[in-house]
């Protein structure tokens, strides 16, 4: 601390000259640039512009001088000063520039060397198809029902205009359990019974689909399994036509598979609508030209749809006279099995983790 | 159904070539229309060039092959050539198709010389599906049997003829149908051509059989009873004599190929063609077999017995029930005049009256069966037969003496194309009717018509569109009255009609419109709140399975003590016949099966039904909706199950935190004896417990492990596995944080952490709730942040430390207000659970 102050023994000699203060200037440049840190800059600049720097000192000894005199070398003074003081201020902000990256670059990261914590889970492909559907259906104003998976053979066949004898209440067809009279009671092979549910509830009109699990005796293979998703649609009010119903399939087939894919009505049988109608849309992998998908007809089959039957209508207190309505029904695993190409229904429900977060 | 096209174009002008792509693709669009799917195309004929009719002259066994043989056939020329053969159901002095070497069969597959077990092959000898002529791939394609290596030939047939130019083969399109169980009508030729040429607008008419009648009295030669007239409504019969069975025209044998069945000889296949042709089933009797040259159409008594076609002893009269007993059925039996049973009416007829090749008399009979007689009884023998398919459809009860007529003139010009000697037809055909036709008649409103379609077609325009298929109509004071045709058994009310009035303006004529509902669509509560669970679920980082709901009995027995589960009486297989009380074995399975493969570690959830038997006087099982989840994760277990309980309590916004756990302490098991706790870790297992809107507190399910003893019967011994399950009805129904936002003070809190020592047979949430009470009105939160055991402390008691938070709404509290709380807290916890301060 006792350094011998050169520029303040230099300035007790008197007022410096014009070359005095050039020499010192270039002497402090040479100073501040080669300052390597913070701390040795503020010392060098306390030295420079300090109360006891030579530039002080010198303006503190111009009272001494003639008027003239005192305002050149005053000026000068200040405008030595004005250049020292950027010449810190540069060199301050280029110190703290390297400090800070000094700093950062200990705290470097790689981002790649992070390791995973297990991350949120899926809902089933299924699942996320069903509630697809039931948005879009939601946008068009319609309620989602639901209802049992066993029900009596009254909900499911007598109430749907399914004779006695017809062959999809064989034993061979549906699973009975072993309750009611004989075999009455079933897993239910569609979800027909919950429009049946919807209509004696007596509130109309009726806008409703209905997903859910159904049953079917097939032993399971790549296209079938003994258990599956259904979505069904019921619609009863007054004036309902069967251009409705076209409109309908045709609205709903456009929101799952996009604009671009048709729908058409074929002349099809199903007990609980008359007319009946199966429902096609244009191929999705070819777009309607014909491919192995399709068989080479450039349509695929979705579904079954059409006028519900008075029969049915008056099996559950409606009036067919004041109310129509159109029912329609497709498998929700088959549009999964569609849209994601998957060649083995039984994927669904082996559940290996792979494929419940790979689709 | 498989249809000809030139067999269509025999009703109807369709003017539509074989060869001619585009056309005969429009007419396939036109069935699909139409409602008769077409599910395949076929182009048949053609081709086949060195495939010639051959006779095998000699059958050898090749040493060391027991499937082959070595056949030698002649084929016109020198020398017999020899064939290698795998078919069996040849004898000598058959006559077959023989490709020789070259010759290029139907899908390309060129003949080369082969040799195999050290015999050269010079050919092959073919079925019909190998030349592409039907779907008959069980055996030789038998062109005629002669008899012997040297048995006297057909006329008509030379040995080495082209067999193309033998069968008269052209090229023609088969398309094959499906036909809706509502179109008995298109289960014929005929039927589908006037469909079709109701939709072409074209000409349609069915030919009048010709018959010459040359014989006495059909009455002198047979006799028919009927006594069950309400199964039997018509049953109309002709006698044919003078009879040598021969080979069919080729013609008639083509035809029969190409829809699917096998030639056999005149008799059957005329019987055979007319079905196809007319959709009228008939059944030919052997007449000098008939013992009593009659028949007597009656119910079966309990017990009877025939022998049918197919060499099958047949018991009738009596059905077997599943549980052992045995119940009288009715089943048609047709019987000769000594009242012994010879066919099932409508099913198939007996070996006894067969018509074999040295029959001479035969009796056709054409006959109008119930459908219920027919269906019911073909369902009990398990015996589906062309026959019986078209009578539990349904046929044209006019059609029967039609049929009979065109078997007669059939089997008549067979004869005469074969140069046999003429047959004798017996004059006049008995035809007993006991209940007559009477066509059905329905009152069509065009208005109702348009109102239900969405068109406005016009009446007269309606009535063009039903003329065509059989349906007469006349004005009448509802619109029109409409006749139903008889061969439309179906059509029953006027949406039917309004049915057949739209598939022939066609669906794709009617102008789809946007019908929306006029309400608005929303979620029910129960169907959003089960949306936000799954969502939090799979936010905690689980995978949403999908177990099927049938499971193995046996499983759920594993597992402990639950309720006997409803069951399947008609499973497919044991081990998929239990409906599940849980959703545990499903998941555990998955859990097993991912583990199996290697999965590393696994954690699942699913949503889904679980049913338990009712209780006595219920038909329904009890059918309730639960929330299953296994943590299968390397550390997970009870408390990863907790925190996601508590995750899911905060994400249904629950009040008080879903309120809570009620565990087992030690000698007790009161807890885990409650329902759905099936497979549940008995001491690391709690029930999850909260009060619903009403105040009512209840069990909403279960929060823990799984038993290791499950985890064992899943081969997943030596895991801990956490499980969570959770009755989503009761769930959704407890107490939610109330809607208002809550007001927030301005003040600072103060935090302070209390550590007490307890008993560790004392649940902490005890320890909690009395900490909380003491705290007083300041205190806004309690929780536990830590649990220690250890050094330190005293076995049998563990450290816990709870954080609570003081708060006032309208000043900063006092460090002596706080002192204060926490002085009544340490006070309390001493005094009611005699839990010391740790220091
Ligand atoms: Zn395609």
């Amino acid at each position: 601390m006792n350094r011998k102050r050169a520029d303040g023994d230099e300035a007790s000699a008197g007022p410096p000259n014009t070359d005095v203060l050039r020499a010192l200037v270039a002497g402090a440049r040479q100073r501040i640039t080669s300052a390597e840190d913070l701390a040795a800059l503020s010392a060098v600049e306390a030295e420079l512009t300090g109360r006891r720097s030579a530039l002080a000192t010198w303006k503190r000894e111009l009272g001494g001088l003639d008027e003239a005199a005192r305002r050149e070398l005053g000026g000068e003074l200040n405008e030595k000063r004005r250049v020292l003081e950027a010449l810190i201020a540069e060199r301050r902000a280029a110190l703290v520039e390297v400090a800070r990256a000094g700093v950062l670059e200990a705290d470097r990261l790689d981002l790649t060397e992070v390791i995973p914590a297990p991350g949120p889970g899926h809902p089933h492909l299924v699942t996320r198809i069903r509630e697809e559907l039931e948005d879009i259906f939601l946008g068009m104003g319609y309620e989602i029902a639901e209802g049992p998976e066993v029900e009596t053979d009254w909900y499911n066949f007598t109430a749907l205009n399914m004779p006695p004898d017809h062959p999809a209440r064989s034993g061979q067809d549906s699973f009975y359990v072993d309750l009611g009279d004989g075999e009455s009671v079933l897993l239910r092979t569609h979800t027909s019974p919950v429009q049946i549910h919807l209509l004696e509830r007596g509130v109309l009109p009726i806008y409703a689909v209905m997903p859910g699990l159904v049953y079917r005796r097939d032993t399971p293979d790549a296209s079938h399994l003994p258990v599956f998703h259904q979505l069904e649609g019921l619609v009863v009010d007054r004036g309902i036509t069967f251009g409705d119903l076209a409109g309908t399939i045709e609205t709903f087939t456009k929101a799952i598979f996009g604009e671009d894919v048709r729908a058409r009505l074929r002349p099809g049988y199903f007990p609980f609508t008359e007319p009946s109608a199966e429902f096609d849309i244009s191929c999705t992998i070819c777009g309607g030209v014909g491919c192995r998908t399709c068989s080479g007809v450039g349509w695929i089959e979705l579904g079954g749809c059409g006028l519900v039957h008075p029969a049915v209508l008056e099996s559950t207190g409606v009036d067919p006279e004041v109310w129509s309505g159109f029912a329609f029904g497709f498998g929700i695993d088959r549009v999964a099995i569609m849209r994601h190409g998957i060649e083995d229904m039984r994927a669904f429900i082996e559940n290996d983790v792979r494929f419940l977060a790979g689709c | 159904m498989r249809v000809p096209l030139s067999w269509l174009s025999e009703f109807t002008p369709l003017d539509v070539d074989a060869a001619d792509a585009d056309g005969v693709a429009a007419l396939g669009a036109e069935l699909d229309s139409l409602g008769l799917v077409v599910e395949a195309v076929e182009h048949v004929g053609g081709g086949l060039a060195g495939v010639v009719v051959a006779r095998v002259v000699e059958i050898r066994p090749i040493p060391g092959a027991d499937r082959i043989r070595l056949a030698l056939v002649d084929a016109g020329g020198d020398e017999p050539v020899e064939v290698v053969c795998g078919a069996w159901n040849y004898v000598v002095g058959d006559v077959v198709p023989f490709a020789t070497v070259g010759a290029v069969l139907a899908g390309g597959v060129e003949i080369t010389r082969r040799k195999m077990r050290g015999v050269t092959s010079n050919g092959m000898l073919c079925s019909a599906t190998e030349l592409g002529l039907g779907a008959d791939a069980s055996g030789l394609f038998i062109l005629a049997s002669t008899g012997t290596a040297d048995g006297s030939l057909p006329a008509g047939l030379a040995l080495g003829t082209p067999i193309a130019e033998y069968l008269g083969l052209v090229a023609d399109v088969v398309y094959e149908l499906e036909v809706e169980p509502n179109r008995p009508d298109c289960l014929c030729v005929a039927g589908v051509a006037r469909d079709l040429a109701a939709r072409r607008h074209l000409p349609f008419a069915i030919p009048q059989p010709v018959v010459a009648e040359n014989g006495p009295p059909v009455g002198s030669l047979a006799s028919v009873v009927i006594e069950a007239p309400g199964a039997c409504r018509r049953f109309a019969a002709r006698v044919v004599t003078g009879i040598t069975t021969v080979a069919s025209p080729r013609d008639v044998q083509r035809r029969l190929i190409l829809s699917g069945m096998r030639p056999i000889h005149s008799v059957v296949d005329a019987s055979n063609y007319t079905m196809l042709e007319l959709g009228q089933p008939t059944h030919p009797y052997d007449l000098d077999r008939l013992p009593g040259r009659g028949l007597r159409v009656r119910f079966a008594r309990p017990g009877e017995t025939l022998i049918t076609l197919d060499g099958e002893a047949r018991v009738f009269g009596v059905e077997r029930h599943r549980s052992g007993g045995e119940r009288p059925v009715d089943d048609l039996l047709i019987c000769d005049a000594d009242d012994v049973p010879v066919g099932i009416a409508g099913v198939m007829g007996g070996e006894s009256s067969e018509i074999a090749p040295g029959t001479s008399a035969v009796l056709i009979e054409a006959a109008d069966f119930s459908a219920m007689a027919v269906g019911r009884t073909a369902r009990r023998q398990q015996l589906r037969t062309e026959a019986s398919t078209r009578f539990w459809r349904g046929i044209d009860p006019e059609g029967p003496v039609r049929a009979a007529d065109r078997v007669a003139g059939l089997i008549v010009a067979a004869a005469l194309a074969a140069g046999a000697a003429p047959p004798v037809v017996a004059a006049g055909v008995i035809d007993l009717q006991p209940t007559p036709v009477v066509r059905r008649t329905i009152h069509l409103r065009p208005g109702r018509l348009n109102v239900l379609l969405g068109t406005s077609l016009r009446t007269d325009a309606i009535a063009g569109y039903l003329a065509p298929i059989g349906f007469a109509t006349e004005p009448d004071s509802a619109g029109l009255a409409v006749t139903v045709p008889p061969f439309r058994p179906d059509v029953e009310r006027e949406v039917d009609v309004i049915e057949e009035v739209a598939r022939h303006l066609g669906y794709e004529h009617i102008a789809p419109t946007r019908k929306r509902s006029p309400g608005v669509g929303l979620l029910t509560a129960h169907q959003a709140d089960r949306r936000r669970l799954a969502g939090l679920v799979a936010g905690y980082g689980a995978d949403e399975a999908w177990t099927s709901s049938i499971v193995n009995p046996g499983h759920e027995r594993k597992l402990g003590t639950g309720t006997a589960p409803v069951e399947l009486v008609n499973p497919i297989v044991r081990e998929e016949s239990a409906l599940r009380t849980s959703l545990l074995p499903g998941l555990l399975g998955c859990l097993r099966q991912n583990a199996s493969v290697r999965n590393p570690a696994v954690r699942l959830f699913e949503i889904g039904h679980v049913f338990a038997h009712p209780g006595a006087g219920v038909t329904l099982p009890v059918e309730r909706e639960q929330l299953g989840v296994v943590l299968g994760f390397d550390g997970d277990g009870a408390p990863e199950a907790v925190r996601l309980w508590q995750g899911i309590a905060e994400g249904l916004g629950l009040a008080d935190g879903g309120l809570g756990l009620v565990q087992d302490q030690p000698g007790s098991r009161a807890v885990l004896a409650g329902a759905g706790a099936l497979g549940c870790h008995p001491t690391r297992t709690a029930a999850v417990a909260g009060a619903d809107a009403s105040g009512t507190v209840g069990t909403v399910g279960f929060v823990g492990e799984v038993d290791p003893a499950a985890l064992e019967a899943f081969n997943l011994a030596g895991r801990r596995v956490g499980w969570l399950v959770l009755d989503t009805v009761r769930l959704f129904a407890l107490r939610r944080r109330e809607g208002r936002g809550p007001v927030l003070s301005r003040f600072p809190s103060s935090d302070i952490d209390l550590s007490f020592t307890l008993d560790s047979s004392v649940p902490a949430a005890r320890l909690g709730s009395v900490v909380r009470a003491a705290a007083g009105e300041y205190c806004e939160d309690v929780r536990l942040v830590d649990v220690f055991r250890g050094p330190g402390l005293s076995p049998g008691l563990r450290s816990l430390t709870f954080r609570l938070r003081f708060v006032a709404p309208d000043r900063t509290l006092t460090d002596a207000d706080v002192a204060v709380a926490r002085a009544r807290c340490i006070a309390a916890a001493e005094a009611e659970l005699g839990a010391g301060l740790r220091g």
